[in-house]
């Protein structure tokens, strides 16, 4: 499907012809031209490149580490790693019988809680607006936050969760993988925490490595042992 | 900056400059890409005896607040020059030719760099001359495009710059300091390779119409030259120079 893999760097003409222009690429008359340094990928009626660096801009419905900013009496503010902070609307936690008097933020969340939530909506108009009422989001209550680069949240996951099934299932560990590149590891054990962290770390600093899954691997493996 | 030499020879009778090169060569240039950890993006460029680093932050919120575009992203740049880039100390302070400098740079960068697609935010380039000779506009625009790709920005295509010019009736390429003091004319040309679009071009001196288009040309085929080379830097830092 993806056979034409090419390294480009912005103004690199990555094909012409019939091809819809998809993430990091625009169409200039009839070139399709990489806006980012990534690698290029022709798909049978599209092209897109997958950037190498770069700020992670927020996407509806990704999933996204946050840190809690600060509070008015009606919402949260968010730092995702991201240009615009995220906008925690009060409703979300309390529900639609939210009052100003009587409930108060800081009693569910607290300056530099750290919560897994999702982008609710996002255009350019406005700063993205979070959700935290869905399973498995909310506040992060153990676990220690690593970050990455946001390009490099593929690379971690692996081809259909392989490369973090791997680290998981080798150390223990949980972990929650946000889009902006922030991820929160937890384990019971200081021994699983620490391996997990440094192969996240590892694949951070050396996601352009073809073998990366074997590398990884022999990591973790070769703790074992020890 | 050097004071001007009458008996200067700028160009001999075998086509050879003052500094030995060629009338169509440009002066030894190294790019790298990245190297300042705590910016989003930054290079470093030698060109010739200029040394130049480029840091680049963003997209990021604007500050002051009204500066913000709420239909695009803006673009910042701050052309410096160190106190001790030229022979005798610079005042540290932005000075009328720095501030029109960072002016030419960010609307030479700009056609580039997709800004509408981070509204509300402001991109900052800070451009630092750690050594100047000549040619220091080029080659911060050059630096600047390679940071901003670094820093993963957007954009259609890279901006190459070099300047041509004319000295003793030759047009030549990539004018130095002492052909820029003595030299009859001076044209830095900011150019896009792949779009082939020209998005600097200023001239400092008299040229015949004739002059001009060939000044134009010689500078276009130097922007080719560097492009190449910060293809060469972006490829070394992402792909291990493994290339295409």
């Amino acid at each position: 499907m993806a056979d034409k893999r090419k390294y480009v760097i912005p103004g690199d003409v990555i094909t012409s012809g019939p091809f819809r222009p998809e993430q990091n690429v625009v169409l200039e008359g009839n070139n399709i031209i990489a806006t980012a340094v990534g690698i290029s990928e022709i798909y049978e009626d599209s092209v897109k490149v997958i950037p190498l660096t770069g700020k992670y801009i927020p996407k509806i419905n990704d999933l996204v580490i946050g840190k809690v900013i600060s509070h008015t009496s009606l919402s949260w503010e968010l730092d995702v790693n991201s240009c615009y902070v995220g906008f925690l609307p009060a409703q979300d936690v309390f529900g639609r019988d939210f009052s100003t008097h009587a409930d108060e933020l800081s009693s569910k969340l607290k300056t530099g809680d750290l919560v897994a939530a999702r982008i609710a909506n996002f255009d350019r108009t406005r700063d993205p607006l979070v959700t935290i009422s869905d399973r498995d989001l909310g506040k992060i209550d153990d676990g220690i936050l690593v970050k990455i680069s946001p390009s490099k949240v593929p690379r971690l996951i692996g081809k259909k969760g392989s490369m973090i099934q791997m680290i998981e299932m080798a150390t223990n560990a949980a972990v929650t993988i946000g889009q902006n590149g922030w991820v929160v590891i937890s384990c019971e054990t200081d021994e699983g925490l620490l391996k997990a962290k440094k192969a996240v770390e590892m694949v951070n600093e050396k996601a352009h490595i073809a073998n990366l899954t074997d590398l990884i691997k022999d990591m973790l493996d070769g703790k074992d042992e020890s | 900056m050097g004071g001007r030499d009458a008996t200067m020879v700028l160009l001999d009778e075998n086509g050879i400059r003052c500094d030995g090169r060629k009338i169509d060569e440009p002066r030894r240039i190294m790019i790298k890409a990245g190297g300042l950890k705590n910016a989003d993006g930054s290079a470093y460029i030698e060109f010739g005896d200029n040394k130049i680093l480029v840091g680049v932050f963003g997209p990021r919120d604007v500050h002051p607040k009204h500066m913000s575009d709420t239909d695009t992203g803006i673009l910042r740049v701050r052309y410096h020059m160190e106190p001790f880039s030229v022979g005798e100390r610079k005042r540290p302070a932005p000075s009328r030719r720095e501030i029109e400098i960072s002016k030419v740079i960010k609307e030479a960068l700009e056609p580039a760099v997709m800004l509408e697609k981070f509204p509300r935010t402001a991109v900052d380039v800070f451009i630092e001359v750690l050594q100047a000779d000549g040619g220091t506009r080029c080659a911060a625009l050059t630096a600047a495009s390679v940071a901003l790709a670094d820093a993963g920005i957007p954009m259609r295509d890279m901006v190459a710059a070099i300047a041509s010019g004319k000295v003793a009736d030759t047009i030549i390429l990539d004018v130095n300091n002492e052909e820029d003091q003595a030299g009859q004319a001076d044209m830095p040309v900011g150019y896009m390779p792949s779009l082939k679009k020209i998005t600097l071009l200023q001239l400092d001196g008299v040229l015949t119409p004739e002059e001009y288009k060939k000044c134009v040309d010689v500078g276009v085929k130097g922007c080719e030259v560097v492009y190449e080379l910060q293809k060469k830097a972006l490829h070394d830092k992402y792909f291990g120079n493994k290339g295409d």
